[in-house]
Parts: C-alpha cells; structure tokens; sequence
C-alpha cells in the first residue's frame, strides 16, 4: 500500500522538479541583472562591431588644424582627393586634433577583446590547474604554493616589466593580466574540488572502477561550471579596468591605437581646459564595467545561490 | 486539582498553508491536540508530515513562507497566533521553550555555554549577575553536568554531543517553563547518550510538572518516553490516543502500516548457514590517521585496530556500534575507498590491502557499495540510465548491453524500466537506494557493502529496501556487508553480527547469540539503551 502511495506523490512532484532544473538558465535570463547588464553590454558589442558604420572617422588620423576642439565644434576637413567636407565633432577632438567620437567607438574594440581574452584564458588555465590541485593530492603542495608566489606579483608591476621586454601591444597586456588572475580561478575551483571530491557519488563512481580523467570530467568539472562563469564575468570587469589603467600610464596598448585607457591618459595634461578627452572614454568605460558587475551579480543570484549567501 | 487538569497548550484546528508550487496545499490541516501539565505528547510521523511545522508555529518560529491560516493555539489560555512579537518574545523561556535536533548549531560557538544561559535569564529577569550565575550554576548541576564550574566556561566545541544537548535543556528550563518543545532532541545523539537525555527529560518534567511536546520519527523513542501520542501523515492528525493504545492496538490502517514497518528488536529465524567458503577475509586490519604539522607532533587516530572478519556466499554480516567506532571505516577499507595501514584485505586468496590503483581495477567490481545518504550518492547531472551503466562499461560492456542490463535490474529493484532517462532529483529517497543497489548489482559483485543504507530512510521505506536487499542476497547468492547503528534493523537482516567500539570487535557471533546473551559489557550496554526495547509493537498479519 504504501509502495503505491509513495508513487503517486512522486509522480506529482516529479513534472514540477523536472521543469525546475532544465529552467535554470531561463531564470537567469529572466533576472532583472542580468537583462540590464546584458543589454547594456550587447549595445557595447554592438558599437564595437558596427563602429566604421556610426559615422566615424579614422580614429588615427592626425588633424593639426583641429585641435582641442570641444563638443558639437564644426570641423571642416580634407579629404584624400583635395576636396573639403564639413562635420560635426560630436565629443570634441583631443590635442592631436583626432575625432575623440571616433576613437571612443574604436576603443570599445580594445576592451571588450582584453576583458574576454582575460576571462576566457585565465578561466581556462585556472580550470585545469585547480583540477588537477584539488584532485591529485600530492601535487597540491606543489601547484599551491606556485599560485601564491604568481598572486604575490602585482599585475602592474608585471606589466611594465614585461613592456620592457617585450613591446607594447595588446597580447602583453592580456598576459600580464591573466598571471596574477590565474591563482584566483585555481584556489576557486580548487576548493570546489575538495568539497564534491568527498561526495558519495565520486566514490561511488570510484568502486565501479571509473578510470581517473573521466571521473574529472564527468563527475567534477560539471560542478564548477555554474561559479566559473560568474566568476569569469568578475575577472573581464576588472580585466578592462587594468586595462586602462596600464594604458592611462603609458605602459599598455600602443598610444596610436584608440583604447579607453588611451584617451584618458591623452586628455590628462589639458584635463582643466578640455575635459571632454577623459568624460566620454570615463563614461563607457563605467558603464561597461558596471553592466558586467551588474550582470555577474545577477548570474551568481541565479546560478550559484550557495555562493550568493556568502558573498 | 482542577487546576491542574487545565492543559497547557491546546492547538485547536490549527491549519498552516505551504507557499504555491508546494507539494501539497497545507503543511499543517486541522490539527487539533491539547498537552496537560507533567504529560509528554509525542507528535510521531514520517519526514514532511508537519511535525515540526506544529512546533515551531507554537514557538511563533515558523518561516515567513508559511502562513497559519485558521485554528488557535493556546499556551495556557493565552492564543500565541495573535499575539504580538513582543509579547512572544517574552513567553519563550519564561513559559515556552524549544530545544532542537542538533545542539552545535543551536549553540553559538563564539559564546562560553554559561554566557549563553545567562544571556537568557538576563533577558528575562532582573536578577544581579551573582544570582543569575548562582542559577546557572544549579541548572547545570540539575541536568548532570559534571563539573558545573568548568562547564559553564566551556565553549560548545569543547563538549560532547550529549553534553551540548544537556546544556540546550538547562537553557529552556531554567526559568521553568510550562511547555517544554523538543524537536528530535536525540536523533543526531548515540543510542547510549540518546538513552540517557530521554532518561533527563524525563525526570525533569516529572518533577517540574512541565508538559513536553516530543517530536520525533522514532518509534522506540516514543515507546519510551510518551504519555500520549498523536500520528501525523501529510499534515493531518491520523490517530491520537494513549502511547500503549497507539502502539499496541492502532485503530488506523496507516499507523497499523507504520508501527508494523518498524522492525523487532528479537532477531528473526534464519535458517542453518550452509558452510560455503569465505569470499572475503580481513586479516589484523587496522587503519590509522595520522595529523601532523611543521611544529605539532604527529598525532595519531586509530581508526580501527585488529579486525578480523569473514564473510561467506549468501550470508548477511552485520557491522554495529556508535558513531566513531570504526565500523565505516572498516567497511571502506573493504572497498578500498581508504587505504588500509595494515592488515590484510582477502578477496578470495588475493590481498587487495596495499595493491596499487592500477591491479586494484579488475578486483573493484567485485566488491560494491551502498552509501547512506540517497540525495548525494547519486551525481545530479546524470540520468539514472547513464549512473547504472556507468560501471559496467567502465569493464568493456558495449552500451546496448549495459542498458539491456539495467532495464532488468530495474525490475529487480521493482522500479519502472522506463525511468532509466530521468534525472534522480526525480526520485524519492527510497527509490534513489534502490537505484543505488540495482548499480551495485550491474556490477555483478561478490560482496555488497551497505554502509548505513536504510537509516536516512522513514521507517515504512526502511521495511521495504530492508526487503529488497535480502532478496537480492538470495537471488545473486552475495555476501552483503550491513553496517548499521540501528540494533532493530541489525536483528533482522543480519546472520551474524560484529560489535565493534572505538575501532575494535569488541564482540563477534550469531546474531542470535549476540542478542539473547551478550557477552561484553559495551554490548549490554548497546541493548540496555535501546529504545522502546521492552515494548512489544502491533504486528500486522
């Protein structure tokens, strides 16, 4: 008799418990945090991409005749075939005389690659490496105190020193990023690891002989997926934020490429007079940093709602 | 006289609505029981039958999801549902008190156990800080603390189980409440402790005259400890009655069903052992841990210390003891989840002990595992089809074959064959065992292990996977190991029983033997705490 009475309240429960968990990801796609923060973010995507179609100019393109001129300023200018053509500098132009408007839209190009290359690859890297600490004991030791020599390293500090030896360019900047990122992806997976490591089910999985890579995979990994993403979304905001503070001091991108950074740092000496050259570059670069963050907070609410209660 | 005849707590018709997309529309409908001064009224159901929704709703503790929507709740005339946060704040301790399941998250652990008893009588009295430690002081001896003095300047931490919940009671009696509210105060305890905190209760009530209302899933306990006790089954009051009527002479066909589920303390016939060989020997098995650091001498654990056991085809041995006492640990050891730190571990004449990972494969499959806890034994992202193939094709069985395998298994386990594409959050908790057993039977072992695999279940699925793992012992002829701390489930599954206290088999034999004359002093005592030992329950035909 009972046997029959416990399959009918399972069969109640099971349309709603089935519903619930394929629905996880249309829960975080409904939060009100992550529609914002997407949004913003997508029409960022969107600027980068479609930024030689918004009316922009070259944003290298040197025009002494104009320089310093400030927003919604009219500008005539040559064109390469000797004619003059009329139009309006809607952020202004920086000492140089280059259309700021432009070089803004541009500079979206250089953060979102370094605040995806960043996440992308250290996530990756710290995946691995957390794996293979929190998993195989005896190289724990080992990978663990190497991640806290590599967090000792500040990311800045870094990157000077590699500019030094390397030159300027985007890719030295993605890297001296990622090495001080690394150690955080690694401790977060790591302690994952540990935990669902001591799970009946991984044991389970051991004493019907399940060889050891599949048992990472299968059974681990799957685990940290949900956390790695929110923290992934963490890492590009503060990637993107480096960023430009490397480029604001000159040891970054390159000062002819348009980066964020770049501009800032370009705008600084005259910043009393013609304050327009850090305005606009400051405001996307806040709002990109913030729809992240907002974003991340709403995928963590949704996804990860242990590591929600703790944050 | 008339006095006291006036029940302290009278819930009447009492109904607590469970938030939308709840598996039911009530947590709690239509309860109504009263509590008479110096009387303990146990409130017994199965897990989700709103027992401790009754309690904390009483306490005004019920969370802010849960709605009382009709019904009163009087505590001594005065009706708790419409009274106000204030007012409730000043009835718990000083009229009503609660002592719950777990006594180190109750505790907090930053504050020494007298603070936290002084915390309430300075809440609630005015008394100087000499007489309330005074008090305190008393409380602590009234409960049998030992040292009352250095127990009140203990943290949580530095106390045992029992002495933490020792503590919980000295904190809700000592302003001498009218309705004392305790929410299995002793499921996390062990037996033996668990004897003496309902033996405290017991005499506390008795001489304070305090009305208690129990709650608790166990029958043994209730066996016990009840004056009254009342049934619940999805929130509806089923029978209510006087604790022997209830026990002895249900009238509800439900109760009948639950009372009978719970199994006899007296072991059950099982027939002469045919003299098989011994698939699985341990030879002087030990397993230390060893804790140590840069500057700290290395401590060692002996987890378990000389054990010799045997087990044969068909047959049933039975690990016992209290928590710590080494018997999972030997169990894992077995499986070779753990390493051994010595001894020898026979698989027919093969020592797996200290064979490396690699050899050790082909033998895993001899040997398999049933954990305790059905909701983390199986991986969630995995469907139950792909979680019992799993071990077969680790060995080579091509797909088709694996799930030919598992379908048949299915039925074995009396499951629905089609069930193999859901995902276990589908599952109750006794299914999800049963599936845990059809995977270790794909496996086609020698020897299956079940560590503790019936005790998170409620007692009437209990009956039923107890059922099912003697007829796959039977059928496949295994040699089950069954490690367990329940001497009621012990007594009936078990051929033989190992009793084992603080890593070591104190006592080794047939459980007939072992039960009607038990030779070592751990082991008497084992029975002499068993609750409700001397209570004959209604058998159901």
């Amino acid at each position: 008799m009972s046997a029959i009475t416990e399959e009918a309240v399972d069969s109640a429960s099971i349309a709603a418990a089935s519903a619930k968990r394929k629905s996880l990801w249309l829960v975080a796609i409904r939060n009100p945090n992550v529609i914002f923060g997407g949004v913003i973010l997508l029409a960022m995507l969107l600027i980068a991409i479609m930024a030689p179609f918004l009316g922009t100019v070259d944003p290298q393109r040197i025009d002494p005749a104009a320089r310093n001129k400030k927003p919604g300023t009219e500008i005539t200018y040559r064109l390469d075939d000797g004619q003059t053509a009329k139009r309006i500098a809607i952020m202004g132009t920086d000492s140089l005389g280059r259309d700021v408007y432009s070089r803004v839209l541009y500079g979206a190009r250089v953060s979102l690659a370094v605040g995806v290359a960043v996440s992308v690859i250290s996530v990756a890297i710290g995946m691995v490496i957390g794996l293979v600490s929190g998993y195989i004991r005896w190289a724990d030791g080992i990978i663990m105190r190497i991640m806290d020599g590599l967090m000792a390293i500040p990311g800045i500090l870094l990157a000077i020193a590699l500019v030094s030896i390397w030159r300027a360019g985007l890719i030295t900047v993605v890297f001296a990023i990622v090495v001080p990122d690394v150690p955080r992806v690694v401790r977060l997976v790591r302690s994952i690891v540990l935990t669902v490591r001591e799970e009946p089910y991984v044991e389970g999985a051991i004493s019907v002989g399940t060889p050891t890579w599949i048992l990472m995979f299968r059974h681990i990994l799957p685990n940290t997926v949900a956390p790695l993403i929110v923290q992934g979304t963490f890492l590009a905001a503060a990637a993107i934020l480096t960023e430009a503070a490397l480029s604001f001091l000159g040891i970054g991108i390159p000062p002819e490429i348009p980066s964020w950074g770049n501009i800032m740092a370009e705008g600084r000496t005259l910043f009393r007079v013609f304050p327009h050259n850090i305005f606009y570059p400051g405001i996307f670069l806040a709002l990109t940093v913030l729809a992240i963050n907002i974003m991340g907070d709403g995928l963590r609410d949704t996804l990860d709602p242990k590591m929600s209660k703790k944050v | 006289m008339s006095e006291a005849k006036k029940p302290v707590l009278e819930v009447r018709n009492l109904s607590v609505r469970l938030p939308k997309g709840g598996d039911r529309v009530h947590a709690v409908e239509k309860v109504s029981f009263t509590v008479n001064p110096g009387e303990i009224v146990c409130l017994v159901g199965e897990s989700g039958s709103g027992k401790s929704v009754i309690a904390f709703t009483v306490m005004g503790l019920l969370a802010k999801a849960l709605k009382p929507d009709s019904g009163e709740i009087l505590l001594e005339g005065e009706n708790v549902l419409t009274a106000s946060e204030d007012r409730l704040r000043e009835l718990r301790c000083t009229r009503m008190s609660m002592i719950f399941q777990e006594p180190m998250t109750a505790l907090n652990p930053v504050m020494t156990c007298g603070e936290q008893i002084d915390e309430v009588l300075s809440t609630h009295t005015k008394l100087d800080a000499a007489a309330r430690r005074a008090k305190i002081l008393a409380i602590l001896g009234r409960v049998k603390l030992p040292d009352p003095e250095r127990i009140y300047a203990s943290y949580p931490h530095q106390l045992s189980g029992g002495q933490r919940q020792r503590i919980m009671i000295a904190m809700a009696l000592v302003l001498d409440p009218v309705l004392l509210i305790a929410d299995e105060p002793t499921t996390a305890l062990d037996v033996t402790t668990q004897a003496e905190i309902l033996k405290l209760v017991a005499e506390l009530q008795e001489s304070q005259g305090t009305g208690v209302l129990f709650i608790t899933h166990d029958f043994g306990v209730v066996a016990e400890i009840a004056h009254r006790v009342a049934v619940l089954r999805w929130g509806e009051l089923v029978e209510m009655g006087p604790t022997e009527q209830i026990l002895s002479r249900p009238e509800q066909a439900y109760t009948k069903m639950l009372i009978s589920s719970v199994p006899s303390i007296h072991p059950r016939h099982r027939g002469e052992q045919r003299d098989t060989v011994a698939v699985l020997r341990t030879e002087k098995l030990g397993k230390n841990y060893t804790s140590s650091g840069f500057f700290q001498k290395a401590r060692v654990v002996k987890a378990a210390v000389d054990v010799d056991l045997e087990i044969r085809r068909g047959e049933t041995l039975g690990i016992v003891g209290e928590s710590g006492s080494g018997k999972s640990t030997v169990a894992r050891c077995i499986a070779r989840l753990i390493d051994p730190s010595e001894g020898k571990v026979l698989l027919g004449d093969t020592d797996i002990a200290t064979m490396p990972a690699g050899k050790l494969r082909p033998h895993r499959r001899r040997v398999q595992i049933v954990f305790q806890d059905p909701y983390r034994s199986m991986n969630p992202r995995i469907t139950v089809g792909e979680f019992i193939i799993e071990g077969p094709m680790n060995f080579g069985l091509p797909r088709d074959e694996a799930m030919a395998r598992a379908r048949k298994l299915m039925e074995t386990v009396r499951l629905d064959p089609n069930a193999l594409d859901r995902y276990p959050h589908q599952f109750s908790g006794g299914q999800r065992q049963r599936i845990c057993i059809a995977r270790a039977l794909a496996m086609e072992p020698e020897i299956l292990i079940a560590d503790e695999a019936v005790s998170a279940l409620d007692v009437s699925v209990q009956a039923q996977v107890l059922d099912l793992l003697d007829d796959v012992r039977k059928k496949f002829d295994l040699a089950v190991l069954f490690i367990t701390h329940d001497l009621r489930v012990a007594a009936q599954i078990c051929d033989r029983i190992a009793v084992m206290q603080n890593g070591v088999v104190v006592e080794h034999g047939k459980t007939v033997d072992v039960f009607t004359n038990p030779q070592h002093a751990y082991t008497r005592s084992l029975f002499e705490a068993a609750p409700g030992r001397n209570f004959e329950f209604a058998r159901v035909a």
